[in-house]
């Protein structure tokens, strides 16, 4: 039994992901509570040079041709070994889908809790979670003796997981990876040909309140006024009323416009993960409960629908 | 192809969400139970599955209010067989409910498990994942469409930015649904009462489910935020005016 906190680094064609940064963060925090070490677990093929900048006391660096390309099954086999050679006080994985591959299953493999959606640690070893769409908060002691979590981004960050020093490495080998159930046949990049809405200075984004696809052509409007393009969260989406390359979040585009202008969104942490750092965010929501507002600099409770004719009106007057 | 897709049903987030006097729990007195979307994602994608390919579908959930109209309306797109497990599940958490699905699953020998990648009030983990571990199965999750192909799968997995891998998966495997490969289907009501007459829901009475993820809560509340946004009052008029006055200000308009 070790008071070390492993984080599980996540990467993927050479990047390492910003989560990895937040749990190194989150990992600092917790390593107080009982004076362990922070142990950055880096797993791939000839990936050790992903090392350089992590904020870690140490690295165990796995090599294997297996470990080339994310799995869930050759990650699984992994981390299980090491879990239980190493028996440290927790393990932090990316609230992603990386992340959410592993966590639960090696929870009911080992036997070892697992608390999902945590955002930060406290020092006294306490993890705090978002749940309901960021409309609920929940905290309690990280369980003992061992414990497993996902963690989200936005409560740390990148810079506090990131080192200029490179941490000491070792390596560790691999077993058990023939025989695997799962393979990475091919990757389909993101299409190009539309507008990269991470590069506009202003975005109109939209959500679940827009209702349907008719609505759509208001929000046009309204963006086509103002110059700038339509962006939308996810359920716009999957209706299938604007196409991917306009999602904003999580599984979408990261976004950092001078303003960000929200439709009917109401803040999930997915979606707010991709765009939460724009630099003014003006939220349009009826719900005055929204998460939105918990992070938009100005907000109004008026149904979009009795705004959007007349601020339309008015933008085009103004120019 | 067999299909076995246990669902979840989860606050509604439309409804104001409060807090019981515990300061643990959410009170439940007004609390309106809904499917989780992305189960419903699953059952989508498994009636696409079997209408492309042919198979059965099986839609298991945990008793709860407005579960039987659920499993009706899951029928009326193209379910196959409704199972309820019910008993008591106030206290059940997803490793109690992952191991409960368990063992109703192992029966069926389903060649695939589709279940949502996650609900919003998960906190003891994930369904998916714990499943496909009780159950001895490769998981695959944040997938948005699946290919069949003899003994595998081909499923869309999705990473951030819209980046795509595609991954091979061996049968029987779990896969969490991130989204069905259309939006889910709409079935009219008179569909769904035709059905209530003539499909049956199976009971599997399960007793009281204890929580098995061991994560206990101290305290439930609502963010604070750091700084919450200066609300803009009046008529939508006087609202666009300061929009468009905040727009020029800042330089994009
Ligand atoms: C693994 C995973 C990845 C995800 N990735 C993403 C992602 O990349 N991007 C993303 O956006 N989501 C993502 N999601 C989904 C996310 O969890 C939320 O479900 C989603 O962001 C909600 O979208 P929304 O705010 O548009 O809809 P809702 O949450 O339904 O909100 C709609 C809002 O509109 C308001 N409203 C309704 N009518 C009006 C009106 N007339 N005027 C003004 N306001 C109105 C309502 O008050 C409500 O707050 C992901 C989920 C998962 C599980
Ligand atoms: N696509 C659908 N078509 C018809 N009914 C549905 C559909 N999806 C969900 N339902 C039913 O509507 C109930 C409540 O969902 P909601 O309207 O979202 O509150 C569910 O429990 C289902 O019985």
């Amino acid at each position: 039994m070790s008071q070390d906190i492993f984080v599980v680094i996540e990467h993927l064609r050479g990047q390492v992901a910003e989560v990895s940064y937040a749990m190194l963060a989150g990992a600092r925090q917790l390593s107080k509570a009982d004076n362990g070490e922070v142990v950055a677990v880096l797993l791939g093929h000839n990936a050790q040079g992903l090392a350089h900048d992590l904020a870690a006391d140490r690295v165990i660096y796995v090599d294997h041709p297996a470990l080339a390309e994310f799995t869930s099954d050759a990650y699984q086999i992994v981390l299980a070994g090491l879990i239980q050679e190493h028996s440290p006080r927790a393990v932090l994985f990316g609230h992603s889908s990386i992340g959410m591959d592993l966590a639960s299953s090696l929870s009911a493999k080992l036997g070892i809790p697992v608390v999902n959606s945590c955002r930060t640690f406290t020092e006294d070893g306490k993890f705090v979670s978002q749940i309901c769409g960021g409309k609920i908060m929940v905290e309690g002691a990280l369980p003992a003796p061992a414990a497993l979590a996902t963690m989200i981004p936005g409560g740390y960050k990148t810079e506090q997981g990131q080192s200029a020093q490179t941490p000491p490495l070792t390596p560790a080998s691999a077993a058990g990876l023939d025989n695997l159930r799962v393979a990475v046949k091919q990757y389909i990049e993101p299409d190009t040909s539309d507008v990269d809405i991470s590069k506009e200075t202003m975005l109109v984004s939209i959500g679940r309140g827009i209702q349907n696809k008719d609505n759509i052509e208001l929000a046009n409007e309204l963006a086509q006024a103002l110059g700038c393009a339509l962006s939308a969260s996810r359920p716009v989406v999957d209706q299938g009323w604007l196409p991917t390359t306009r999602l904003v979040g999580k599984s979408g585009k990261h976004v950092k416009p001078k303003i960000y202008l929200a439709l009917g969104i109401s803040g999930a942490p997915e979606h707010v993960e991709g765009m939460g750092e724009s630099e003014t965010i003006v939220a349009v929501n009826t719900d005055p409960n929204a998460p939105i507002f918990n992070i938009a600099k100005y907000g109004t409770t008026i149904d979009m629908f009795d705004l959007l004719p007349v601020l339309i009106d008015k933008v085009k007057q103004a120019k | 192809m067999k299909i076995a897709v246990p669902i979840k049903f989860v606050p509604d987030l439309v409804e104001e969400l409060t807090i019981d006097p515990s300061g643990t729990a959410l009170d439940t007195t007004w609390l309106r139970l809904i499917i989780n979307e992305l189960d419903d994602h699953a059952v989508e994608q498994a009636v696409l599955l079997k209408e492309r390919g042919g198979g059965d579908v099986t839609v298991l959930a945990a008793e709860a209010d407005g579960v039987d109209d659920f499993l009706f309306t899951a029928a009326a797109k193209g379910a196959d067989r409704l199972i309820k497990l019910t008993g008591d599940f106030s206290t059940a958490d997803n490793h109690a409910l992952g191991r409960a699905f368990a063992d109703v699953i192992k029966e069926l020998q389903p060649d695939l498990i589709l279940t949502g990648v996650q609900a919003h009030n998960d906190l003891d983990g994930s369904i998916g994942p714990l499943l496909a571990e009780y159950l001895g199965l490769p998981y695959v999750g944040y997938v948005a469409g699946i290919t069949p192909g003899g003994d595998k799968v081909i499923a869309r997995k999705e990473y951030a930015g819209g980046l795509v891998a595609e991954v091979e998966v061996k049968l029987p495997a779990v896969l969490g649904i991130q989204a069905a490969e259309q939006p889910p289907r709409y079935v009219a009501y008179s569909k769904i009462r035709q059905i209530m007459g003539t499909a049956k829901i199976e009971e599997r009475p399960l007793g009281a489910l204890e929580s098995g993820g061991g994560v206990m809560i101290e305290r439930m509340f609502q963010p604070e935020a750091a700084e919450r946004a200066t609300m803009l009052e009046g008529s939508p008029e006087d609202v666009a005016d300061k929009l468009v006055g905040l727009f020029k200000e800042l330089g994009t308009l």
